[in-house]
């Protein structure tokens, strides 16, 4: 266990590695990032101070070294916008964020689980069809149309939600749904496709043959083989919630990392959108990280296979 | 065949042998079986009939500007005409000529950025499966970083990056999708690599060759697809993203996500700027969604028996 566990904290730090690596060379892809962070009307004056100001007159190598040692003491220097440190900045964001993520979930596996249970252990009820064409909706519907539509009818039409903020608490609930219903779908999908397939397996067939009650087979057999992918899908679905609430909270606007982004890119701070994405692929990892492990103690087979 | 002498070779063959016609008649078959494979495929149809037949469905230019009939309600709302069916936008550009143009726009981005990540993930996939080792490390190292970060964060910082253009938008999605097409495809190799038939075929002595081209290769086709159609679809998707961010193709260009970034404005009052290019998009995704299901299920024979 513990063999494991290490082996996966190094991949995960090789993969932090990479991912300051990647973030460092993507500002300097055109070439120069001067002409991406200053306006086209700046004169070769200001142009060559700020060059000088921001180190990117040194050699590639001098500034890709600096920035691995600062980033190691979490400093990712200032934002353009806000002339303060840029990760303070994000870290401010990140609890509106993490509370939108963790209701959306919590609806999508309210409505996902249940769905796909009664689909898999009744395929072609009424039910699953229900539930396949729910399946459906959360994979072909833009969540970022979904949101004005929403807006649309339960904000501006029927008044029940706010159409924007975080300032009441009813405010996290549409745009909590609207994260919520492709992942929704994702775990409505895994776990009808689980039990049908656990169903069909030998020891389920045994433990029918056998006498045991429909009940015990359901929750000792079906249900705990079920547990196993679903944690790992719903681990994977939160990092994508975290990273991918950039279109809701910018309609929302919902006070997360998410909205920060889109103005972010709005002013060109390029420190500003290269510390987000650093940041939100550390939580990301993380959560890959604690997927794992989850992973490893619920499921003996992957403790003992390497 | 340079005999007909009953050689076990020849016998194989001929057992295994079946028409085109009938495998068409079979892939028929199973495609009426499925109904909402059908429905999935004519959708798509209708979608690709759109783009291509954009300029013949209507007369009008998406771009003509007519600004004394802007923002005309769609024709079965009081005000709306039948000569522009889905109304006039801001500047008075016919709605329903926008919402094709956009179909060409969002299926010229998914088809050639699916074309580009299944070429260089077939590639890079292929080699590290079947070299496998130290080759499969050094590859599948980067290709699992990429996949281990959130991809539509990275996604919008390379294209706020690298500045609005159609080409730029194909080149991101066609790279930074490829990696999920090269793990498919080495897990695919590295399964078929240790499947009973090529064991059999190299222990008959088949050169290395022949069990790419023969085995490899035509097993790979099958999830390929099913990944294309797929990834089609979410390529579709992320586009509008991008353009609804103001990020995809320039600003003049009739995009499905630029029409909704510019109907967002006028959300409260103009509901249908929002509506059309939305189920535009929606009616695409789930018009590949279905009839990717359907494939999956007929290229992959141990899934057919799971779904009733």
């Amino acid at each position: 266990m513990l063999r494991y566990f290490v082996s996966k904290l190094l991949i995960s730090v090789v993969l932090l590695l990479g991912v300051l690596t990647l973030a460092f060379f993507m500002l300097r892809m055109t070439g120069d990032p001067v002409a991406l962070m200053m306006s086209r009307d700046a004169s070769p004056e200001e142009m060559e101070a700020f060059r000088e100001m921001m180190g990117f007159n040194r050699p590639v190598s001098v500034q890709f070294l600096d920035f691995l040692s600062k980033a190691a003491v979490g400093n990712f220097g200032n934002s353009l916008h806000y002339a303060t440190p840029a990760l303070p900045l994000v870290m401010e964001r990140l609890s509106a964020t993490v509370k939108l993520a963790v209701i959306g979930l919590l609806m999508a596996i309210l409505i996902g689980v249940p769905l796909g249970l009664t689909g898999g252990l009744n395929p072609g009820s009424p039910l699953d069809s229900l539930g396949r064409f729910w399946g459906l909706l959360g994979q072909s519907v833009p969540n970022f149309w979904l949101a004005l539509l929403l807006i649309l009818v339960f904000a501006v039409r029927l008044h029940w939600f706010p159409s924007f903020g975080a300032d009441q608490a009813k405010s996290v609930v549409l745009p909590a749904f609207v994260l919520s219903l492709a992942v929704s779908s994702q775990i409505l999908r895994m776990t009808r496709s689980t039990v049908l397939e656990v169903r069909g397996e030998d020891f389920v067939r045994t433990a029918r043959s056998k006498g045991l009650n429909q009940a015990t087979i359901y929750f000792k057999h079906i249900l705990r083989n079920v547990a196993i992918p679903l944690i790992s899908v719903i681990g994977v679905q939160f990092g994508y919630m975290l990273g991918g609430s950039i279109y809701i909270e910018t309609i929302f606007a919902w006070p997360g990392m998410g909205q920060l982004l889109s103005q972010a890119i709005g002013w060109r701070d390029f420190p500003l959108v290269q510390a987000l994405a650093i940041f939100t692929s550390v939580v990301v990892l993380a959560l890959n990280l604690a997927t794992d492990l989850a992973y490893a103690l619920l499921d003996p087979r992957i403790r003992y296979g390497k | 065949m340079v005999s007909k002498t009953f050689s076990p070779k020849a016998d194989s063959r001929l057992e295994i042998k079946t028409t085109f016609k009938d495998r068409l008649a079979f892939l028929a078959r199973l495609l009426w079986r499925d109904k909402g494979g059908t429905i999935g495929l004519i959708m798509f149809f209708i979608v690709v009939f759109a783009a291509v037949f954009a300029s013949v469905i209507t007369a009008r230019d998406p771009l003509d500007q007519d600004l004394i009939n802007s923002k005309m309600p769609p024709a079965w709302e009081e005000g709306g005409a039948w000569e522009q069916p889905f109304g006039t936008d801001s500047l008075g550009r016919d709605m329903f000529s926008r919402i094709l143009s956009g179909a060409r726009v969002s299926l010229t981005v998914g088809f050639f950025g699916v074309l580009i990540a299944a070429t260089l993930g077939l590639v890079i996939g292929a080699i590290a499966g079947y070299f496998g080792g130290r080759v499969d490390s050094i590859i599948m190292g980067p290709i699992n970083l990429i996949l281990a970060m959130p991809y539509l964060l990275f996604v919008v910082f390379i294209a706020a990056i690298l500045g609005r253009s159609l080409l730029n938008v194909i080149l991101i999605f066609g790279i930074t999708d490829s990696p999920i097409f090269a793990r498919v495809a080495r897990g695919e190799v590295l399964r078929i690599r240790e499947s009973a038939y090529v064991e059999s075929a190299i222990s008959a002595g088949a050169r290395s060759g022949r069990i790419i081209f023969d085995h490899i290769i035509p097993n790979l086709i099958g999830p390929l697809i099913t990944l294309a159609t797929f990834e089609m679809s979410a390529m579709i998707f992320y586009e509008a993203g991008l353009g609804f961010l103001g990020l995809s193709v320039p600003p003049d260009v009739p995009s499905w996500g630029n029409m909704l970034a510019e109907g967002r404005k006028y959300l409260v009052n103009d509901h249908w700027l929002t509506t059309f290019p939305g189920l535009a998009i929606m009616f695409t995704s789930m018009g590949m969604n279905l009839a990717g299901d359907w494939l999956r299920d007929v290229l992959d024979p141990r899934l057919r028996r799971s779904r009733k």
